[in-house]
């Protein structure tokens, strides 16, 4: 860190700015400086009246709208805005939204989480780095291949696992079923799955990865097997990075609408039934409806997004404020 | 508790660099026994394969014989987490975990051995902080985070969370060259203390504190660098320091290298 800035033998090195730079009337640094605070001010700015601006849109163009609506917006369960008189509500597209995408962090999260433990732990390092590569790599993947992907393999293939659920777990209202399996929520949960755990993967890894040597060593040299290294030290510490990766996760899942739009057959019911057909979410009722719809019917679907910017934003709130409650034990040291 | 090591034809390597060669030695119980030498001569690297830490660094192994009271360390099937729990370490910096309060610092240890029962936690917690001189200044705050103390509180606190498990030996390394001279005596007299219930290797920079601390002293050198670290001299501590057999130990006692 401390180096020299000037080599012993008096040449200067050209990138560094020395002392001979300083010493003039007013440091050119400083000119820059100011035009870069300046930049980044400006694009600081410009994301706030962005928000807002899209913000008033979205108010602007539903508001109309809802006002015509017949029936109660939040907890109708109907869409046919374009109707007269107009009655939709968001109860079963928020509904399905949450509860496919609360399902595909329960299946995603704890996966995530073994791959990125096992990248940076266990894995030797020549295997490590070309599977931490390939985990990114499909973190980049477009939603629409993943659905597609959903639509021809997934869901055939779902059918006989689905059955088997609900042959040994009926009882369980949720896997209830009256023998049709396929294009259901919980499909629809596995491909959103799928998707969200590269990308909880790779940032729990990044955050694994930074636990300081010193910590895994006292967890070693108290006795703890690899395992418990783990859990005492490595677990706790990336505790706030997981959770931060998975709403991240969230937010991807509740907003996915096309790879959704491809697995589910939709209706607009609240069904607890998961592994039946129906159910639909937010952003898979925008891509699949925007098309038909009338002035009114657009007006509908802008409301619909609001109320996804919503749940996202009471997401994040509640995930910052868990990681904060626990901010002097989170392991950044001030 | 503290019992007797014997080490004999010891040596060390990273990879195919051998670091540490042909080490022989007997660390007495309840004693101190300082190692001391230039940057490079091997002495940490000796002191993590008393614990079997030294196995945590990719492609480090370690070939001779640990006895520590006539059990080998390095018996095939003897797994090294069995190895640390008897001989406990205290590290260079300071390291309690951050995640972690005053309190669950402490019994980090002892919970890995699976005793959760509150009431003897708490009873461990106490006698440890006690041991370890730093009841008094955090009693009123067990829950507050480890990493809130001061650097030597910190270093006191990760002593008590190795003594907590109660340990045959103790290993230091460079315990005190992350602390002010303050925090660097409190350490000192707790080593003091602590050797009357066990076996404590430390190594150290500071030749003072090895003269002040420890009973016997081990010095390591390097004949050049890329070759291995030996042991040179070993003896006890007045010995050492005031009339060693070795022209090496007396150079670097008296400043003329290192």
């Amino acid at each position: 860190m401390s180096q020299p800035r000037t080599p012993p033998n008096g040449a200067r090195d050209e990138l560094s700015m020395g002392p001979a730079v300083v010493a003039g009337r007013r440091p050119r640094g400083a000119v820059w400086d100011a035009l870069f605070a300046g930049l980044t001010r400006t694009a600081a700015g410009l994301v706030l009246v962005l928000m807002a601006a899209i913000a008033a849109f979205l108010v602007l163009r539903a508001v109309p709208a809802l006002r015509k609506d017949t029936v109660n917006f939040f907890t109708a369960t109907q869409w046919s805005p374009d109707d007269t008189p107009p009655a939709f509500g968001i109860g079963a597209l928020a509904y399905g939204t949450v509860v496919t995408s609360t399902l595909a962090l329960l299946m995603a999260v704890p996966v995530a989480v073994g791959v990125a433990l096992y990248l940076t732990h266990i894995a030797p390092r020549r295997l490590a780095q070309p599977m931490a590569y390939l985990v990114d790599l499909l973190a980049a993947v477009p939603s629409v291949v993943y659905g597609l992907w959903g639509l021809i393999f997934l869901v055939p293939a779902i059918g006989p696992f689905s059955a088997f659920l609900s042959e040994r777990f009926g009882w369980i209202p949720f896997f209830a079923s009256d023998g049709i399996f396929g294009k259901s929520m919980f499909t629809a949960s596995v491909v959103l799955a799928i998707m969200v755990l590269p990308i909880i993967a790779a940032i729990s890894r990044e955050v694994f990865r930074q636990v300081p040597a010193d910590h895994i060593e006292a967890a070693y040299a108290l006795g703890a097997t690899r395992w418990e290294m783990m859990r005492t030290a490595v677990l706790p510490y990336g505790r706030p990075g997981v959770i931060s990766a998975t709403v991240l996760g969230f937010g991807r899942a509740l907003g996915e609408t096309i790879a959704v739009a491809l697995v589910l057959s939709a209706n607009y019911q609240i069904t607890y039934r998961i592994l039946t057909p129906g159910g639909n979410t937010i952003a898979a009722n925008i891509a699949n409806t925007y098309g038909e719809a009338g002035h009114n019917g657009r007006g509908a679907l802008i409301a619909s997004g609001l109320v996804l910017f919503a749940i996202t934003l009471v997401v994040n709130l509640v995930a910052r404020s868990v990681v904060a409650r626990r901010k002097d034990l989170s392991g950044a040291q001030g | 508790m503290a019992k007797r090591i014997d080490i004999s034809g010891l040596n060390v390597y990273y990879g195919s660099f051998k670091a540490v060669e042909d080490i022989g030695m007997t660390v007495e119980p309840r004693s101190v026994t300082a190692l001391i030498g230039p940057s490079g001569c091997g002495k940490s690297t000796f002191l993590r394969t008393l614990n079997r830490m030294h196995e945590v660094i990719p492609g480090a192994r370690a070939e001779g014989k640990v006895l520590i009271d006539d059990e080998d360390i390095y018996a095939p099937g003897l797994d090294p987490v069995a190895v640390r729990r008897m001989v406990g370490m205290v590290f260079q910096r300071p390291n309690p975990f951050p995640t972690m309060t005053i309190y669950d610092n402490v019994v980090a240890g002892i919970k890995l051995q699976g005793r959760r029962r509150k009431s003897e936690l708490d009873g461990v917690v106490e006698r440890t902080l006690k041991s370890a001189n730093l009841w008094g200044e955090v009693k009123d705050r067990l829950a507050k985070p480890g990493a809130s103390l001061s650097g030597g509180q910190q270093q006191r606190l990760c002593i008590a969370r190795a003594i907590a498990v109660e340990p045959q030996v103790l290993l230091m390394d460079e315990p005190c060259s992350a602390l002010d001279p303050i925090s660097t005596l409190a350490i000192e007299d707790l080593i003091r203390q602590l050797k009357e219930r066990y076996t404590i290797v430390i190594v150290t920079h500071n030749m003072q504190q090895a003269a002040r601390v420890s009973d016997r002293t081990a010095f390591f050198n390097i004949a050049a660098t890329g070759k291995p670290g030996r042991l040179i001299e070993m003896g006890d501590t007045h010995k050492i320091f005031s009339n060693p057999d070795e022209r090496a130990t007396e150079d670097y006692i008296s400043g003329r290298f290192g």
